[in-house]
């Protein structure tokens, strides 16, 4: 549909791009030691280890914290409306296949307010890569509970004893509503989590990729996830049966590859059959 | 009034095939040569309740209904009292059907004449009540039985020829019948003369013409939810993009539908979604996402009855104010209304071209009455406009995606346009696009997003004006309401009376400089829309001064203004 001028700079050769050459230079408004800036750090890594050109890439996000992530990234970006990232990026890769589109959320922006889209997104598996940086917490509007925070956690402002409400389970979600990738990675592990990124970008299909992004300012607990976190004890699977198992066991720790599907993805061919619209216009003549 | 025409309505019950009879007479009159429009009314039940199919039909074009029907045919009269409000009939009326008619369409209708259609139907071998109607009422408006004969066969032929030569025989009883009817006087269709009109001619609704319009504007992304009365616009839309390379995505709810488009447009791709007044509720946060960010989309909203779930099937112009007014924050934006079946291509491929051009959101008010009706029209030419969004040539270092230009249009890059990388953002944001809460920031942006729009040139699109350049009353409308009002005009014009029209078809942003030119001379203004509180009158009262009189007549949904209730108005103050 559209003439574009970028290159993959991989294939034109000419230039190599390091991690720090996505990144815009703006000062994230980030609490000094929030999960988040490992997101950023993991992000232009990956993007580095793929040669992408900035311009080929677009970083599509809600409202949070997390949904901060586009405007310290060079590449093409939307900042949007809370909750309605992931359909803004269904837009935009539908008619510009061209384009790699990575979509970024926060827990509260991906699985409440956004929770209807992100069914859909799943289902309708179009080429997306989704990172949601969950701190079981709404961070931007200072420390309400969110769709992932443990029942028992007393201190969200607007939940006080907690919410008593059993947490969202992002991956048993996702895998059921048709995710065709599912990873989790450490926001605070650049090097695991970047190897990780890559995969999701490059399988074809909706990526779902759940990242642990501690909010040192509402929830300081969460800097042990660091320590709790271990690899994956088992290879990733292509069983749907088999990875519905294992999700809905796990304890939200295990960090890796843990779903790889081969549905096909959702894209419209646009290609013209036509061209001319006097086509269109002759079933109205009487 | 002025124009010579026969107005018709078909009755039946569920499964009795009205609709199909009512589209068959149309498209006939069509083939005759003639012009037309056919409404639809139907029951609550999804399918197959009782029906009704009003027509209209005359030898030149026709913008509204009439203020009565000529002929109530009914292939049955199980529940169609439910209609009587919608089908007024007078002393000059005739009622054809089985057996004695409800008694409310019987009091009124002048001659009333027994006419069995099921029971002609069985006298034929496979024959169907709906066609023997279709008979009769060709017969009765003068149809040549040639030009029914080339509708059944478009309608029935894949069907088969034994299905074809059935309809065509039920037509033939249906017409044979309709010689013993009385012989009706008001059938003012001059059908020599005009028959032969060569002038190409389109069967299309308004959600159709939408839906050209759009693809003319060069819309080539649309992500669709379904709702009466719009959902046509959408049916028409999803086979048509693929075909000139787009793509229609059925969208999981409006919220998503919005964005969906904006994501499209942000991409480079013109884009658009169509909706009812729920879903533009609905839509709200992400309109003003597309006005802040300045991500050009177009929203048809087809009105229908509100507020709320409201009435589905059946017009009212009374979203005026959430599409003016339901953005939060100062959000210039473009609301326009197309005023006719056929304008509805014009209207839409303007509001997408100009949505593109100064990067805003146009919300397109379309309403049921011209959405979901039927018109024989002449063909509508293409007037050639399509999107021309200002993209930067070069990009080097220094680009600004929102920079301060004189025009306030800021040109855009588009993803893949190395050099352009940019982030879109709700937030108050810089030139540059970073977010900024300061004061200067903000209004500088706000002006900017501003004077794009009130520094355009709209042109004379703007209105339609008709009548007399020496009048010193005015009827000053909007939208579908223009059909009506229209008519009214004209027949206070042939009275001698002098009356001028002004039919805004740009509502935002507001034009005074335009209105109080084609305003001069006027002393009193009557203002006609389809509403229960006036939205229209109250718009014109806060943003306009009018050097005159000024009178509301609002009148709410479900049934249509007719033009003899402008007259009467008219007529009554001046
Ligand atoms: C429609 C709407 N409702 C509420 C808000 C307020 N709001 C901003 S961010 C946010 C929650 C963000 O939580 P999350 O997505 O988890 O991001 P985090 O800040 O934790 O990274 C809320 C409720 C909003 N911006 N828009
Ligand atoms: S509030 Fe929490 S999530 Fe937000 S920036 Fe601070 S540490 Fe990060
Ligand atoms: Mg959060």
């Amino acid at each position: 549909m559209i003439a574009t001028t970028g290159t993959h700079l991989s294939e034109g050769g000419c230039q190599i791009m390091a991690a720090k050459d996505y990144k815009s230079g703006v000062k994230p408004v980030w609490c000094p030691g929030c999960g988040d800036y490992g997101v950023l750090l993991s992000l232009t890594k990956t993007l580095a280890e793929l040669q992408l050109s900035p311009e080929q890439v677009s970083v599509i996000s809600g409202i949070g914290c997390s949904s901060r992530i586009p405007a310290y990234l060079k590449t093409f970006g939307f900042h949007g409306v809370h909750g309605r990232a992931l359909p803004l990026a269904t837009g935009l890769k539908v008619s510009r296949p061209d384009q790699t589109v990575i979509v970024a959320s926060g827990d509260g922006d991906g699985f409440s307010i956004g929770g209807n889209h992100f069914l859909h997104a799943c289902r309708r598996n179009v080429n997306l890569t989704y990172i949601v940086m969950d701190n079981q917490l709404y961070g931007m509007t200072k420390g309400q509970a969110s769709p992932t925070s443990a029942p028992d956690w007393e201190k969200g402002k607007l939940t006080p004893g907690g919410t008593g409400i059993n947490p969202f389970h992002p991956l048993v979600v996702g895998l059921a509503s048709g995710a065709n990738f599912i990873a989790r990675v450490s926001g605070t592990d650049a090097n695991g989590a970047v190897p990780i990124l890559k995969q999701a970008i490059e399988h074809p299909g909706f990526s779902l990729v759940h990242i642990l992004s501690p909010c040192i300012t509402y929830n300081r607990d969460q800097l042990e996830w660091k320590k709790q976190v271990r690899q994956a004890p088992v290879e990733a699977t292509s069983d749907p049966a088999q990875a519905a198992r294992r999700l809905m066991t796990d304890d939200n720790l295990n960090l890796g590859v843990l779903y790889k599907g081969n549905r096909k993805p959702y894209q419209p061919d646009l290609k013209a059959q036509v061209d001319s619209l006097e086509v269109l216009e002759e079933q109205f003549a009487v | 009034m002025t124009v010579p025409s026969i107005s018709i309505t078909m009755t039946g019950s569920g499964g009795s095939g009205v609709m199909t009879a009512g589209n068959l007479l149309l498209e006939a009159a069509g083939r005759a040569g003639w012009f037309g429009m056919m409404t639809r009314s139907a029951g609550p039940q999804i399918r197959g309740g009782e029906a009704a199919a009003m027509l209209r039909l005359s030898s030149e074009p026709v913008l509204a209904h009439q203020d009565r029907y000529d002929i109530l045919l009914g292939i049955d009269w199980k529940n169609a009292d439910r209609f009587a409000a919608e089908i007024p009939l007078d002393a000059d009326s005739l009622i054809v059907g089985p057996g004695e008619a409800p008694a409310i369409f019987a009091e009124a209708a002048g001659q009333q004449f027994q006419l069995d259609l099921p029971k002609i139907a069985k006298s034929v071998s496979g024959g169907r009540p709906n066609m023997v109607a279709l008979g009769v009422a060709a017969a009765i408006v003068g149809l040549p039985e040639e030009a029914v004969a080339q509708v059944i066969d478009k309608a029935l032929g894949r069907k088969g020829a034994d299905a074809v030569s059935a309809g065509m025989e039920s037509v033939r009883a249906g017409m044979e019948a309709a010689k013993a009817l009385p012989s009706f006087n008001s059938l003012a269709v001059n059908t020599e003369a005009e028959t032969t009109s060569q002038e190409a001619r389109w069967n299309i609704s308004g959600n159709e013409a939408c839906g050209l319009g759009a693809v003319r504007g060069g819309v080539r992304f649309v992500a669709a939810y379904p709702i009466t009365p719009a959902t046509e616009v959408l049916e028409w839309l999803a086979p048509a993009l693929p075909k000139l390379g787009g793509a229609l995505v059925q969208a999981e709810d409006e919220l998503a539908s919005v964005t969906q488009i904006i994501g499209g447009s942000f991409g480079g791709t013109p884009s658009l979604t169509a909706t009812s007044g729920p879903g533009l509720a609905l839509m709200m946060e992400s309109i003003g996402l597309a006005v802040a960010s300045e991500t050009p989309i177009v929203v048809i909203d087809v009105m229908r009855g509100g507020p709320s779930t409201g009435i589905p099937t059946k017009s009212e112009q009374s979203d005026l104010n959430i599409a003016l007014y339901g953005l939060h924050g100062d959000a210039p934006h473009l609301v326009l209304a197309p005023l006719t079946i056929g304008d509805c291509v014009f209207t839409t491929q303007w509001s997408v071209v100009l949505a593109e051009k100064l990067q805003t959101a146009a919300i397109v008010l379309s309403d049921q009455a011209l959405g979901q009706t039927r018109a024989i029209i002449p063909r509508q030419q293409d007037v050639g406009m399509v999107a021309e969004r200002e993209v930067p040539a070069t990009l080097d270092e220094d680009y600004q995606r929102y920079a301060n230009t004189e025009s306030g249009i800021s040109p855009m890059s588009i993803p893949g346009q190395a050099g352009g990388q940019y982030c879109a953002d709700g937030l108050a944001h810089t030139p540059t696009g970073l977010p900024s809460s300061k004061a200067d920031d903000h209004h500088l942006q706000m002006d900017k997003r501003l004077h794009k729009l009130t520094n355009y040139e709209f042109s004379s699109h703007w209105a339609e004006i008709e009548g007399s350049d020496d009048a010193e009353v005015a009827v000053l409308t909007w939208g579908s309401s223009y059909g009506a009002a229209s008519e009214a005009v004209a027949a206070m014009q042939a009275e001698g009376k002098k009356v001028r029209l002004i039919a805004m078809r740009l509502l935002s942003p507001a034009q005074p400089e335009k209105l109080a030119d084609s305003l001069q001379g006027i002393s009193k203004v009557l203002v006609v829309e389809q509403s229960h509180s006036g939205q229209f009158y109250r718009y014109l009262r806060a943003q306009y001064d009018i050097d005159a009189q000024v009178r509301s007549m609002a009148v709410p949904g479900p049934l249509a203004i007719r033009p003899s209730d402008v007259l009467k108005t008219l007529s009554e103050w001046s």
